[in-house]
């Protein structure tokens, strides 16, 4: 038989989707921790010291590279799992499957796409000027992130945006953390009911925690 | 009651198909959705033309022969059900129904609405048994079975392998399949002494046989004419990643 090792078996390839998917859920509620202070009414003392913080800590620049790695490693393998399961049938049905459920798991590539087309906008706007490799907006130096959040939240175009993506990530989220305990093998008929609320809560609790953040702005005149 | 079918009619793997459409007429609410494709084949045997191709056997829901997607789903608009436990009662009079054929990779068509799943077979004959002959039925308490374990394994061996979790699957994944095989199996001790390489070798085969990857969206489970439990999937998957990481190597 031609060899079949876990990482190029399809459960294999499932189970490093799954784990890096917690992972990263991991890094949204650090982020989210963060990004609240922007509502302390500091001028933007703490956020700033956090942001500095994070990006000077020798941890957490090694964590830095590992997330990098994991989130490369979730897309990748997400991919090679959507083109098999494409190929899969090749020639598709008439009619639309009316079959019951679960209505995000339909869309899970979908709103994961959505995610990594807001992370290069991310990427734009913050991570990128850290390194230095675009330019920060005029009169701004490249370590005031709170003065940069403050100019994007203050344009409701950007705002809005940014709330929408948050309910794609709420999405995905509220899909991915139960369905990622399925993949690892925990279905328990006692358990698994609970893990679905949770799951059900902490993407409802991402997306409104980061999107507080643009409403506030949005309201506030700050 | 009268009926006009869509029907899917292909002459071979090979050769592309197309919806035809028919009439039948003055079809009993009480008859089989069999008994009314046997009235349109009689029709159109009449007229002189070539029959519609579909799977049946047993006709009361036990053997697993039968298939077809009606209306958008697997096996009808009926939940816990095959094709031929289905009613026309089940239609409204004068509706279109339309039939299809299993769409996966791994099924290519035969003919019509016939297709090849002997990709099953090759998943049972890769590890879907026990080698040794376990006997006659033991005294009743030789062998201590919790009766969780009993229930569970019964449940998932009431799989048919009718191939309506690959249907419905957005993936044509075969995961419902194999996870209840490998769940009806692995769950007693007769099955347990080889299930580490049971599921090392039904995934394997199965996934060379170009299915898809559960994307755990549970269409199989609402599907399946015995609804199987999505559980055994994660039963599957804790065994298979357990002995990929913990079991000796071995030559499967
Ligand atoms: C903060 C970002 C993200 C988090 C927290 C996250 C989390 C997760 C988790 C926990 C799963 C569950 C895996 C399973 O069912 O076992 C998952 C699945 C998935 N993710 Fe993400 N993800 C993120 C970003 C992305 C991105 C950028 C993509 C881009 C393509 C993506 C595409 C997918 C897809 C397609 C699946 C379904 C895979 C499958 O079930 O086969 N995700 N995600
Ligand atoms: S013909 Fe045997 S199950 Fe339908």
């Amino acid at each position: 038989m031609a060899k079949h090792g876990l990482i190029t078996s399809s459960i294999g390839k499932k189970l490093i989707v799954g784990t890096a998917g917690l992972f990263l859920m991991m890094f949204l509620l650090v982020h989210l921790s963060i990004n609240l202070l922007l509502l302390r009414n500091d001028g933007g003392e703490w956020f700033n010291a956090a942001s500095h913080f994070m990006g000077s800590n020798i941890i957490v620049k090694i964590f830095e590279v590992v997330l990098f790695g994991v989130f490369f490693i979730h897309i990748i393998y997400t991919l090679l799992l959507t083109f098999k399961n494409w190929a899969s049938r090749p020639v598709k049905y008439f009619m639309t499957n009316k079959s019951q459920t679960s209505f995000f798991s339909k869309y899970m590539f979908h709103t994961g796409v959505i995610i990594f087309v807001f992370l290069v906008f991310h990427f734009w706007h913050f991570f990128f000027i850290k390194l230095g490799f675009v330019s920060p907006p005029q009169g701004i130096d490249s370590e005031n992130f709170y003065a940069m959040a403050s100019i994007l939240f203050n344009n409701p175009v950007y705002s809005i945006v940014y709330i929408i993506f948050f309910v794609f990530l709420g999405f995905h989220l509220n899909h991915s953390l139960q369905s990622a305990f399925q993949t690892l093998g925990f279905n328990h008929n006692l358990y698994t009911p609970f893990i679905k609320s949770v799951s059900m809560f902490c993407a409802v609790f991402i997306s409104v925690g980061f999107s507080v953040i643009p409403v506030f702005y949005l309201i506030t005149d700050k | 009651m009268d009926f006009t079918l869509k029907i899917w009619r292909q002459l071979d793997a090979g050769s592309k198909g197309k919806f035809e459409t028919y009439q039948v007429t003055n079809v009993s609410p009480d008859s089989s959705f069999f008994e009314m494709l046997d009235t349109l084949n009689q029709q159109i045997i009449d007229q002189g033309e070539m029959p519609v191709s579909f799977d049946h056997d047993c006709r009361e829901g036990i053997c697993g022969t039968c298939s077809l997607f009606v209306n958008g789903r697997p096996h009808g608009p009926d939940t816990g059900i095959t094709t031929c436990q289905l009613h026309m009662r089940r239609f409204k009079d004068g509706e279109t129904i339309v039939i299809e054929p299993w769409r996966a990779k791994a099924f290519p068509i035969v003919r019509d609405l016939v297709v090849d799943r002997s990709a099953f077979d090759k998943i049972i004959q890769a590890g879907g048994y026990i080698s040794v002959n376990t006997g006659c039925s033991p005294d009743a308490n030789a062998i201590p079975i919790p009766k969780r374990a009993a229930d569970l394994s019964m449940d998932a061996a009431a799989c048919i392998g009718c191939g309506a979790c690959v249907a419905s699957c957005k993936n044509a994944s075969a995961m419902l399949f194999v996870g209840a095989k490998v769940a009806h199996l692995g769950l007693l001790p007769q099955g347990k002494a080889e299930a580490s390489r049971r599921v090392q070798q039904m995934v394997a085969e199965m996934d060379s046989l170009g299915f898809g990857n559960c994307t755990n969206m549970y269409a199989c489970e609402a599907e399946c004419p015995k609804e199987i439990n999505v559980s055994t999937i994660a039963l599957m998957n804790r065994g298979f990643f357990m002995a990929k990481i913990f079991c000796e190597k071995e030559e499967l």
